[in-house]
């Protein structure tokens, strides 16, 4: 039982590990802010739910299970309240996503409205 | 925000350093009100000066001569960190080695601050009231009822942009405040205390009202009692040592409090701990409704909405 | 294992915080910044593990929200006022109700 546990939670904690680090390549090299957002905001739950879970199982004490529980149910929480607040504001003061379409390479984004294309 | 990543480099720092107090601290002020607090400020300044309308010579000499009368007391210092200083071989060890006997508590950051140093600390809780008391005075705005119907029309359209994050925050601040009230109580035992406790009930008011608007948090918090709970935390310190003086102690002697001594030590580092926390989660709040009152009023001015 | 974790989330805080200061713009400062704030906290949390001490995840928990609080003030304030000076003026873009 001893060895399932540390087996499981250095498996969890290796994987949370992984996520992060992608998560920091990915801000440093992706294109655009929006694309750099969501690599952050999505690798950053997980390997924050990863982490915390392993170190759960490798304490059994409970005060510190449930302290744990309690950070990793806050983490649900803000950060994707984070990461939509942050979209939601960036896209209110006009920051263009960059879209890929043929031969232009940048076109304005107007929410709800009309794309128009340039040729 | 840059800024905000040094509070939090501190905070890691100490707690690599086995700080948690101020590890605590650090993180709650330096980190978080802070960061509140210089946002506001940057976004109420302009880009030019206003003209001065009179001259300060008269400030400006006396703050003159009490940097210099400051500068002259630190001759005297210990040099920094040096191994014959008397906070280092007569009050150190007592505290650390006696603190478990006589005060009877397991953080000895509380015991030291609360009881040995009880004193000090009334003396930083009277400076934060000052604080408030100075913001009051030079940022009190009255609030004229025409203002308050346009900014609770824009508050109004903001309700659809902003409501996954008012339904979120909705769920967090009880616990926000749940946590404020579990450190404050748990300072004896593990890290906290007033200070901290204070500034995270603060930081959760502040969430609620940057999110609703002015105009609703002042409806839940009303600005008399928040101004009013703020004179009763320092009152409370001091009543607490004027008790002991009356039960036969001197000034903030907490042994006299009761009848036995540790529990009398309990009781008092309890009460000033609520004291402290009670005034810094006021002035807080205080200062940050003062601020954000006074943009919204030049906005207003303006026509511009917030 | 934890300390590999720890010395893995550190580097990922170097890369955050060369995002925080190369970033063209202002959101890419704030994402930089949230992102070191949530590391922060998994590294206190690694941190109280090593060193044997729960008190830390106290510090962790706190950590949390006051990151949360931190972006939203930045984000309200950058929506009403013009904090990258670039001198022209901030509009909500306006909706049907």
């Amino acid at each position: 039982m001893d060895t399932f546990l540390t087996y499981t939670s250095s498996l969890c904690l290796f994987f949370g590990a992984f996520l992060c680090l992608s998560g920091g390549i990915g801000i440093l090299r992706f294109p655009d802010f929006y694309t750099r957002m969501h690599a952050v905001g999505v690798t950053d739950t997980l390997a924050t739910a990863m982490i915390l879970i392993g170190l759960m199982l490798q304490n059994p004490e409970t005060l510190v299970i449930i302290k744990l529980i309690f950070i990793l149910l806050m983490t649900l929480f803000i950060s994707p309240a984070a990461s939509h607040a942050l979209a939601q504001a960036a896209v209110r003061n006009n920051l263009t996503p960059l879209l890929n379409l043929g031969k232009s390479a940048i076109e304005t984004n107007i929410p709800g409205g009309d794309k128009s294309s340039k040729s | 925000m840059l800024a905000g990543i040094y509070g939090l480099v501190s905070a890691s720092f100490f707690v690599v350093m086995d700080a948690v107090d101020v590890a605590f601290t650090e993180a709650s002020v330096g980190a978080g009100i802070s960061t509140l607090l210089m946002l506001t400020t940057v976004a109420m300044t302009e880009r030019t000066e206003r003209e001065a309308r009179h001259k300060p010579l008269l400030a400006f000499i006396v703050v003159f001569i009490t940097g210099i009368f400051l500068l002259y007391g630190t001759f005297d210092m210990p040099y920094f960190g040096s191994v014959d200083a008397p906070s280092h071989n007569h009050v150190g060890p007592r505290y650390t080695l006696d603190s478990m006997n006589e005060i009877g508590i397991p953080n000895m950051v509380t015991s030291v601050l609360a009881s040995y140093r009880g004193f000090d600390t009334f003396g930083e809780v009277t400076v934060i009231f000052t604080a408030g008391i100075g913001v009051l005075a030079l940022l009190g705005v009255v609030r004229r009822p025409e203002d308050n119907s346009v900014i609770e029309a824009v508050n109004d359209s903001m309700h659809e942009q902003h409501l996954i994050l008012r339904i979120i925050i909705k769920i967090l601040i009880p616990f926000i405040l749940l946590y404020a009230f579990y450190v404050q109580f748990h300072g004896d035992f593990g890290p906290g205390g007033g200070f901290q406790a204070g500034v995270i009930f603060a930081a959760g008011i502040i969430l609620y009202s940057m999110l609703f608007g002015l105009n609703i948090a002042l409806r839940v918090i009303k600005q008399p009692v928040v101004q009013l709970l703020s004179a009763i935390g320092v009152l409370m310190y001091g009543s607490v040592g004027v008790v002991s003086i009356l039960n036969g102690g001197s000034f903030l002697e907490y042994a006299v409090l009761s009848d036995d001594p540790i529990s009398g030590q309990h009781l008092g580092i309890l009460l000033i701990e609520l004291g402290v926390g009670l005034t810094v989660a006021s002035v807080m709040i205080i200062i940050y409704f003062s601020f954000s009152g006074r943009s919204e009023y030049r906005q207003s001015k303006e026509g511009t909405s917030l | 294992m934890i300390i590999a974790a720890t010395l893995a989330i550190l580097v990922v805080m170097v890369l955050a915080i060369i995002r925080g200061v190369v970033g063209p713009s202002l959101y890419d400062r704030i994402l930089a910044v949230n992102m070191f704030g949530t590391k922060t906290v998994l590294l206190i949390s690694l941190l109280g593990f090593v060193m044997g001490r729960p008190e830390f995840l106290d510090i962790a928990m706190l950590y949390a929200l006051i990151n949360f609080i931190s972006v939203i003030g930045v984000l309200r304030l950058s929506d009403a006022f013009d904090l990258e000076h670039n001198g022209q003026a901030v509009e909500p873009i306006k909706r049907d109700l």
